[in-house]
């Protein structure tokens, strides 16, 4: 894919396939010398077995057909990249997923469109509780999905068109504000 | 500048519309697995969003779906208006988006170059 956000949009579907009802995603842009991006969440977890192999396309499709081919895809680029994909997840309660990819790599490939991936996903699990933070340097942004909420009340939630499109024009302002540059 | 205080106004106006807001509204779907997404799904499903707001049509669902084993056909967005035949449309460009809604969506015509099947509902 041209850009990790549709990575991370990717994975986050696959948070929401397990059943989750809270995902976090964290994207750090020099976490020790890598730029490290965190999907978390409450779904229903993998068992160690199911861990082992979940990097494998071709033995993981037969376990579930929820898993294909996206965890041996950035698994892939991580490596590529000079990193790593670290997965720890508890059968039951949920699942953390962390790509590492050092920080200056060539090969990395760019964050891209972050805000669209969240609006999109947003749109298609409209019930989701998330938060999303973004750093870099000293600068940092944090959103929450309930402190939208808080202000929307009963009114209107994120299956209603213009509140994602707010959140994408949001996002990608506050994104630019910690960026300061193109990502 | 966005800031969260929008989201004050934007409940305001909202609050006026939400009578507006049925379940028997047409229905969109988009195939957001990872075969979509490497297509450009998330592309089309954000122009799918941003012309049903310029539009105001809060009536309309949007919901996503996992792949369906036509990998080879996405970006494929599913159309179904209440009472109609559900219309599977395949190789969707963002840019495809507006005459889809204007003319399907809205106006009830059939888009036939880009569709991929037809399945009638019971």
């Amino acid at each position: 894919m041209r850009e990790l956000s549709l990575h991370i949009l990717d994975l986050a579907q696959n948070s929401v396939e397990a059943g989750a009802k809270n995902i976090i995603i964290d994207i750090n842009e020099n976490e020790d010398g890598y730029f490290v991006f965190r999907i978390e969440d409450d779904g229903r977890g993998m068992t160690d077995e199911m861990v082992q192999q979940v990097r494998d396309p071709f033995v993981t499709t037969r376990i579930t057909r929820k898993v294909g081919m996206g965890i041996p895809f950035i698994d892939m680029v991580t490596r590529q990249c000079g990193g790593h994909l670290d997965i720890t997840s508890v059968k039951g309660s949920g699942t953390i997923l962390k790509a590492y990819f050092e920080k200056d790599n060539i090969d990395r490939p760019p964050l891209g469109n972050i805000a669209e991936s969240i609006k999109v996903l947003l749109a298609g699990a409209p019930w989701l509780d998330l938060v999303f933070s973004y750093r870099k340097g000293t600068e940092a942004m944090i959103f929450s999905t309930k402190e939208v909420r808080g202000i929307l009340g009963n009114t209107a939630d994120f299956t209603v068109p213009e509140v994602c499109t707010w959140v994408e024009s949001y996002l990608g302002q506050e994104i630019a504000r910690v960026g300061g540059r193109e990502i | 500048m966005k800031t969260l205080a929008d989201l004050h106004a934007l409940r305001d106006k909202l609050k006026a519309d939400i009578k507006l807001r049925k379940d028997e509204g047409t229905i969109i779907i988009v195939g957001m697995g990872t075969c979509g997404i490497a297509a450009g799904a998330r592309e089309v499903m954000s122009a799918i969003l941003d012309e049903l707001a310029a539009r105001k049509l809060n009536d309309v669902q949007v919901r996503q779906t996992g792949c369906i084993g036509m990998c080879e056909k996405e970006v494929l967005v599913d159309v179904i208006r209440p009472g109609e035949p559900r219309i599977t449309y395949g190789k969707v460009k963002p840019e495809d988006v507006k005459k889809i809604i204007a003319d399907h969506v809205v106006n009830g015509r059939i888009v036939e170059d880009l569709v991929v099947g037809k399945i009638e509902q019971d």
